[in-house]
């Protein structure tokens, strides 16, 4: 069923898509955001270890439904399995208005200048890092992005102070707030830090230190990552640019809704989009533009999904590139055990970090930022963390844990990942969800310079953590198999070459003239940063881009 | 794969490999054949699922893997409790293994020592987990060596033991206590919250 046009759809109420929304709702445009997921108040946010969104034993709360939404996984060994949300290799990030940015940990990273050239910078040092990857420079630079990771930081906010990190990129304006006060964990890395000659500061973060665009600061609670703010001290879409657009009168939100395809008249370009709503109903929204903003799987999954009979083979994907190069980050780091007790129970947790190993590692391309990791809730901690020799279960596991809790510090960072063409998200053959639409199927690997680089990391995170005194260390290694979760990125890659890429550098699809991706799946690369500020650095230019560029009725 | 009739989320079988889940079906045809094959034993009194003799046994084999010593076991912890939950909830595709596992273990402990897993010592009872988890069980008993079945209770029983108490295990905040964080912090909705988990039972 048809609705009045309007000038802009946006699919994907996360990171990147309410940002366009609210940059063109500012400039008059008449928006629609589509979400697949709910809107959430933090009264839904039981803090809860075993149901959050980082530990799914017992569910995702902030989505998607258990039920409906399945995808398929090919493991390493070419097996192939059917996976609901809450299972290994759904590479599951949320589905709610706010996206990943409801429930993140929040830090909020620019990547290095170098993130944006990684074939300038290593082809000739690390030649082994461009077989059989496709490790390439960005078509934008830094400085490109510079003006909006600033606006990114002010209007979403971001509290910490950078005047320690002498590896940062230039910037023209310092944060719009101070880091919360250090952690116990933070004065014993930060000792370890110097002693070792590297250098040490505050996490910069999307998190309230003091209060800020009307709403309090951090009340520093265990339950920060995977869950819902409760006093809304964390900054995420859902509580900044889009009660901001919709004020505006010029955004109507939907939530539950799922995009089934994006319409495209005989000329190619897009009419509008087909959805469904929680009902199953089926409408079609008409638009001048349409944005997809649904993830890194999720975006890629309703290109190939919208057929037609100039795209047989899926929107923008005439040479193959939709749903390649899916990447996330190698997580690496350590656990140092302490003498002393080194838990205080402040929120976040993670709180200081270094970025002296971003680059320049001798051999190697890239690296990572690394960090003090967010709190460990009893069962995380169990779960996760066991010293070698430890048992897995009886009385000395016990012991272990009643002694060991409150005095074991994780480092951990995410290595730059080498993107590799096959892995990647394809349209499963048989898979539909609830609605019928065929679903994302997941298959790939690691490349093996990431894991090396990995390897690297987590020495380095061993060594941080014995200069700062732990009496026992132990490495994080990482798994081989494809990469994405919360940090998936690379599947639409930004490029000039219509043949080598799937979006342009304003993120318009290259074969439409009115259809853009704006989220991680453009990534060309995904820094050794958590990548969100910079996807709301690429929203926040491919907004202004577009409300100055395009044509609105 | 051309050529294939596509399928639902809600009738998937397993596809080449293995390893999928079952779902359940909810046509009518498949019910039936359900229901045929299986008459399901009454819970224990305050159990949702568990028999009286699957709480003993499941009691005895969690506080194997979570032994009480100054601070309570995965039993007195309220672990069956939390599975036993579960097993209604998010965990009934675990059912059947469960009920499986129980059976197993015991009759495995009974051939092997003439007494039920529940009526073991502490030792030997950790003696035969420690089999199961190298895969090593009487494949007569456990044809896969216990490994699956030792998993499963181990994962559940450290959720049970460290979760949240709202689930029905980690009674009185047991662990929480053990290691040492507040039970009731300072901070966040606690006070709130508290009032709001699973009740307690004696």
């Amino acid at each position: 069923m048809p609705l009045p046009k309007v000038d802009a759809v946006v699919i994907g109420a996360g990171a990147a898509g309410p940002i366009v929304a609210k940059e063109l709702a500012f400039a008059g445009w008449r928006v629609v955001l589509l979400e697949k997921g709910r809107w959430h108040t933090s009264a839904d946010c039981r803090k809860d270890d075993l149901r959050n969104q980082r530990n799914p034993t017992l569910g995702y709360p902030f989505g998607p439904e258990e039920e409906g939404n399945p995808r398929v996984f090919v493991d390493l060994n070419g097996r192939e399995r059917i996976v609901k949300p809450s299972e290994p290799g759904y590479n599951n990030n949320a589905f709610c208005v706010g996206g990943g940015t409801l429930s993140y940990g929040a830090m909020a990273w620019r990547f290095h200048p170098n993130d944006f050239r990684m074939r300038s910078t290593y082809a000739a040092k690390v030649p082994r890092a461009f077989e059989n990857s496709t490790l390439e420079d960005w078509p934008i630079s830094y400085e490109d992005l510079e003006p909006f990771y600033e606006k990114a930081e002010w209007e979403i906010g971001v509290s910490g102070d950078l005047s320690g990190d002498p590896f940062k990129g230039p910037r023209r304006r310092a944060l719009p707030m101070p880091p919360l006060p250090p952690t116990r964990e933070h004065e014993i890395l930060e000792k370890g830090a110097r002693r070792l000659g590297l250098h040490p500061f505050s996490i910069p973060m999307l998190r309230n230190s003091v209060p800020y665009n009307g709403r309090p600061a951090c009340m520093r609670c265990r339950w920060c990552v995977g869950f819902a703010c409760e006093v809304d001290a964390k900054n995420g879409t859902q509580n900044t640019v889009i009660p901001a657009a919709l004020a505006t009168g010029n955004l109507e939100l939907r939530t539950e809704c799922s995009v089934r395809e994006i319409l495209l008249d005989e000329k190619g370009d897009a009419a509008g989009v087909a959805y469904f709503d929680r009902e199953g109903r089926p409408w079609e929204q008409p638009a001048r533009y349409v944005v997809v903003s649904c993830g890194a799987i999720e975006s890629a999954r309703l290109l190939l999904n919208s057929r037609s009979r100039l795209y047989p083979q899926g929107l923008g994907n005439r040479f193959d590139w939709v749903g390649r190069n899916l990447q996330g980050h190698t997580y690496t780091g350590a656990n140092g055990l302490f003498e002393e007790i080194v838990y205080d129970d402040l929120g976040p947790g993670a709180s200081i970090a270094i970025c002296d190993f971003n680059h320049g590692n001798p051999g190697l391309a890239g690296g990572a930022m690394l960090a003090n990791e967010f709190i460990r809730l009893p069962y995380q901690f169990v779960s996760g963390i066991r010293a070698p020799g430890v048992p897995r279960w009886g009385r000395a596991h016990k012991e272990f844990v009643r002694r060991a809790y409150r005095r074991i510090i994780p480092v951990l960072g995410p290595t730059q990942e080498i993107p590799v063409f096959d892995s990647r998200v394809t349209l499963d053959p048989r898979v539909r969800d609830r609605f019928g639409i065929p679903v994302a199927r997941i298959s790939g690997y690691r490349h093996p310079h990431s894991i090396e680089v990995s390897e690297y990391m987590a020495e380095r995170a061993a060594d941080w953590l014995r200069a700062s005194g732990a009496v026992k260390v132990w490495l994080r290694r990482a798994g081989r198999g494809v990469s994405g979760g919360q940090h998936q990125a690379g599947t639409c890659r930004m490029g000039r070459d219509p043949k080598t890429s799937v979006v342009d550098p304003w993120c318009r699809v290259h074969d439409t003239a009115n259809v853009y991706v704006v989220d991680a799946s453009v990534h060309v690369t995904n820094g050794g940063f958590n990548p969100v500020l910079t996807i709301m650095a690429i929203a926040y230019r491919t907004g202004a881009h577009l409300a100055r560029a395009g044509r609105r009725a | 794969m051309p050529g294939r009739a596509p399928i639902l989320y809600d009738s998937v079988k397993p596809i080449k490999g293995g390893g999928c889940l079952k779902r359940r079906s909810f046509l009518a045809g498949s019910l039936a054949a359900a229901s045929a094959c299986r008459s399901k034993p009454a819970p224990a009194a305050g159990y949702r699922f568990l028999t009286q003799a699957e709480v003993a046994t499941l009691g005895a084999w969690v506080d194997t893997l979570i032994p009480p010593d100054e601070d309570p076991g995965a039993r007195g912890a309220g672990v069956v409790r939390y599975i036993d939950l579960q097993l209604t909830r998010w965990f009934r595709r675990h059912q059947s293994s469960y009920r499986e596992a129980l059976a197993r273990i015991d009759r495995w402990a009974r051939s092997r020592a003439g007494r039920g897993f529940a009526e073991l010592p502490p030792d030997t009872r950790e003696e035969l987990l420690s089999l199961m988890e190298q895969g090593e069980a009487d494949r007569d008993h456990f044809p896969d060596g216990g490994k699956g079945a030792f998993e499963l209770v181990l994962a559940h029983a450290m959720q049970g033991f460290y979760g949240n108490p709202r689930h029905g295990g980690n009674r009185g905040y047991a662990s929480w206590k053990m290691i040492g964080v507040p039970p009731v912090p300072v901070r966040g909705r606690e006070h709130y919250e508290a009032a709001r988990t699973f009740p307690e039972k004696s």
